[in-house]
Order: C-alpha cells, then sequence, then structure tokens
C-alpha cells in the first residue's frame, strides 16, 4: 500500500515452507541485524517448543526511494501441514513470497508438498504465483545431507510456460551465474522463479534473499 | 500490478479518515481509534498518543479480526462484523468496515461499551462511504503514476543489482 499521508510504501511479504525449514530463523537474523531504528518490534506467535503457530511479524524499513519510505512487512507462515487455516489468513494481501526450502534429502517430500499447498491457498484468493514476486530460498546448505541444487530446482521450481511474447527472450539469471530464469526447453519458453541459497542459522544468504525479494516487490507496483 | 495487496491512500483521504475517527471519539468519549486494513497495515490513528508499537498493533488486529471470521464461519455465520475485548481497565471494540478495514477503538471506565458500540455504528457508515468512494474512483486519476514509476534504477540502486 502507498500511504501519500506518511510518504511509506508499505509491503507484504511472506516467508512460506515446510515444518522447521527456517522461515523464523530468517527473521531472527534480520532482527539481530538491523539497526534497531529500522526496525519495528517482532512478535512471534509460537507454540512453547518454538514453532510458529500462528505467525511471526516483523516490520523493517530498507531505505527510501523519491522521498517515500520503504516499510517491508515481514511474516513467516507455521509450515506443520496442520495449520493450514491459519498458513492461509497469512497469505491475505501479499505482495512478494518467498519459499524456505529445507535442503536435506529426507525433506524433499515435505517441500513439495508445502508447494503445492502455497500454489492452492494462493489461487483460492485469485492470486497467480507466476505472476507475483516469488523467490526461492534453498536453506540449510551447510548440512551434510542437503540435497544436490540441480535436483531441487527440479523437484520445486520446474518452471512455468511463458504465453506473453513479450517475455520470450532469454533472461540470465542474476544471481546464479551462468543460469537463466526464462529460456527455451524444448522448444517451450518456460521461466523459473529465482532461488538463493543460504545458511539461515550463521546468516548466510539471508539479506540477499530479502533484498532480491523486495527489489521484486518494488518493481511490481510501478 | 498483481492485484494482490496494492493500493494507495491518498493525503485528502487520510485527512477525511481521521475527521471521522475525531469525531467519534469526541462523541463516545474514547481514548484513540484506528483504521487498520485487512493486510494489517496501519491507515490512520487519532486520539491519545500510542504507549504501544503501532505497527505490531495493526498486524496483530487484522490477524485477530482474520481468525475469528474463519471462526464465525465454521459455526454458520457469514462474520462477526465486530469484536469486543473487555479487559479490567481498558478495552478494545473492533468492528469491520465494508469488509475493507478494521475500525479499532480503545476506551476505559470514562465510558461504556454501548456507548461505543452505538456511535461506532455511525463512523462504519461514514467510513464505507468514504471507502466506496476511493475505491471506484479511477483507479491513478487522484494520483497520477505511482511514486515508483520509472524507479527502477533507483531501486536497482537501493538493493544492488
Ligand atoms: N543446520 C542448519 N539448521 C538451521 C538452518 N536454518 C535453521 N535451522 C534450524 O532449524 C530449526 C527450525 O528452524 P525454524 O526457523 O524454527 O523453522 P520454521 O520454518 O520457522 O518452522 P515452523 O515454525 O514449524 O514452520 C531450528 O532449530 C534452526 O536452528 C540452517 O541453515 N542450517
Ligand atoms: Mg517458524
Amino acid at each position: 500500500m502507498i500511504n501519500y499521508a506518511s510518504r511509506e510504501i508499505n509491503c507484504k511479504l511472506v516467508y512460506y515452507g515446510p515444518g522447521l525449514g527456517g522461515k523464523t530463523t530468517n527473521l531472527e537474523h534480520v532482527y539481530g541485524k538491523v539497526a534497531p531504528e529500522q526496525r519495528g518490534k517482532m512478535v512471534s506467535l509460537a507454540t512453547e517448543t518454538e514453532r510458529t503457530l500462528f505467525f511471526d511479524f516483523l516490520p523493517v524499513d530498507l531505505g527510501t526511494i523519491r522521498g517515500f519510505k520503504t516499510r517491508f512487512h515481514l511474516y513467516t507462515v507455521p509450515g506443520q501441514v496442520y495449520y493450514n487455516a491459519s498458513r492461509k489468513l497469512i497469505l491475505k494481501g501479499v505482495d512478494g513470497v518467498v519459499f524456505v526450502a529445507d535442503s536435506q534429502m529426507e525433506r524433499m517430500e515435505a517441500n513439495v508438498e508445502s508447494m503445492q499447498n502455497l500454489y492452492d491457498n494462493m489461487s483460492q484468493y485469485g492470486y497467480d504465483l507466476t505472476k507475483l514476486p516469488f523467490v526461492i530460498q534453498y536453506n540449510k546448505r551447510d548440512l551434510p545431507n542437503a540435497a544436490p541444487i540441480p535436483e531441487l530446482q527440479e523437484q520445486l521450481n520446474p518452471g512455468w510456460e511463458v504465453t506473453d511474447p513479450a517475455k520470450q527472450r532469454v533472461t540470465p539469471d542474476s544471481v546464479n551465474e551462468g543460469e537463466f530464469l526464462i529460456s527455451q526447453v524444448d522448444g517451450t519458453w518456460i521461466e523459473r522463479a529465482p532461488y538463493m541459497e543460504s545458511i539461515a542459522l550463521k546468516g548466510e544468504g539471508v539479506f540477499e534473499t530479502l533484498r532480491h525479494a523486495a527489489k521484486l516487490v518494488l518493481k511490481s507496483m510501478n | 500490478m498483481t492485484g494482490a495487496g496494492t493500493w494507495s491512500l491518498g493525503e485528502s483521504d487520510y485527512e477525511r479518515i481521521n475527521e471521522h475517527l475525531t469525531e467519534l471519539l469526541k462523541e463516545c468519549n474514547a481514548r484513540c481509534a484506528l483504521v487498520v486494513d485487512r493486510t494489517g497495515q496501519l491507515l490512520a490513528n487519532a486520539g491519545e498518543e500510542l504507549s504501544f508499537d503501532p505497527t505490531v498493533f495493526a498486524s496483530l488486529t487484522a490477524a485477530d479480526f482474520s481468525a475469528n471470521d474463519e471462526l464465525a464461519k465454521m459455526i454458520g455465520e457469514p462474520e462477526f462484523a465486530s469484536l469486543f475485548h473487555q479487559g479490567e481497565k481498558e478495552s478494545m471494540y473492533l468492528a469491520d468496515v465494508a469488509r475493507r478495514v478494521i475500525l479499532v477503538v480503545l476506551f476505559d471506565k470514562r465510558t461504556t461499551v454501548g456507548l461505543v458500540r452505538l456511535r461506532v455504528k455511525q463512523t462504519v457508515q461514514d467510513l464505507s462511504a468514504l471507502l466506496d468512494e476511493m475505491f471506484s474512483r479511477a483507479p491513478g486519476q487522484a494520483d497520477k503514476g505511482g511514486p515508483l514509476d520509472g524507479a527502477d534504477d533507483e531501486i536497482d540502486k537501493l538493493f544492488g543489482k
């Protein structure tokens, strides 16, 4: 929402993904690293065992553009399958989505299920994930049982067909050198969501993900 | 434009919302009033200075309301148009406005929930009319071109390529 009275641009960014994938850890790192005057309080509605029950919330200022403060409201959803009703509520009015995948091999099925659930919940609101700012974060890259990126890409980010002729041109991936966001595969134009690798527990890749998603959100507003 | 949470609030609309809130506070002797949108963003507030973080308050208000909406559906009601949370000293009354925003009134012993509820009804009507007008206005008419039009370079500069 663009507020001309307070000269603020407010955006809602939702961290989505399977339980224990590292969504809350992403926000905790941002909270710990951003200067207090550039962020608000972090609110976590969690169970006693620190599993997200409803959501985490953290407002951060990411700088000023043309005299407007860009304020991002970061939310995480509860990843546990059981909490779908709450998860869906948090998507209301979303401006951009970060999908935090758990790279561990044995969490592949949970990742796929959560991605499917994201598509389902978005479409129930009439939102199209292929048209909304959307970034995938492959987290826990530090673990020995982390699946290789190509495998994660194949399972979680196979891409969608680009039907708009104006977009049918080879587009390099600015994050992962030598890769493409839009390219032709067997004669069909395919677009994939941008992805980044991370070790949220150590803060690696956390701000890269946030900045990238924030950039896409702001660009979608002009 | 993706059509999810994107809309804008102009200065004159903001002032008109504020006038309605001020009027309401005067009539029901409440402490303060806030308007929060359904995604949890604060649009306006009036009355006493807030002793808490309004951004956090707004996000919790929207979550509270949407959770209660779901509860309403489960028991066969289309919605709960209003919610009342009663505390020992401080209480709050929340009302839906045209399913677009939520009006929150904070009050204490100097008034009663009956009076607040009564006065809020009128404010809800006034704000509904105002919001209908805001949303029916041709898009971009009031503020032709958003502040981010053609700002790609500035965005890149702020966030890195
Ligand atoms: N090794 C490793 N552990 C991580 C990493 N990121 C998060 N964790 C750990 O994974 C566990 C779960 O992290 P959370 O951030 O609570 O996960 P979540 O996605 O919020 O989980 P839900 O709230 O249930 O949806 C915690 O013990 C974290 O310390 C990482 O990059 N590497
Ligand atoms: Mg969590």
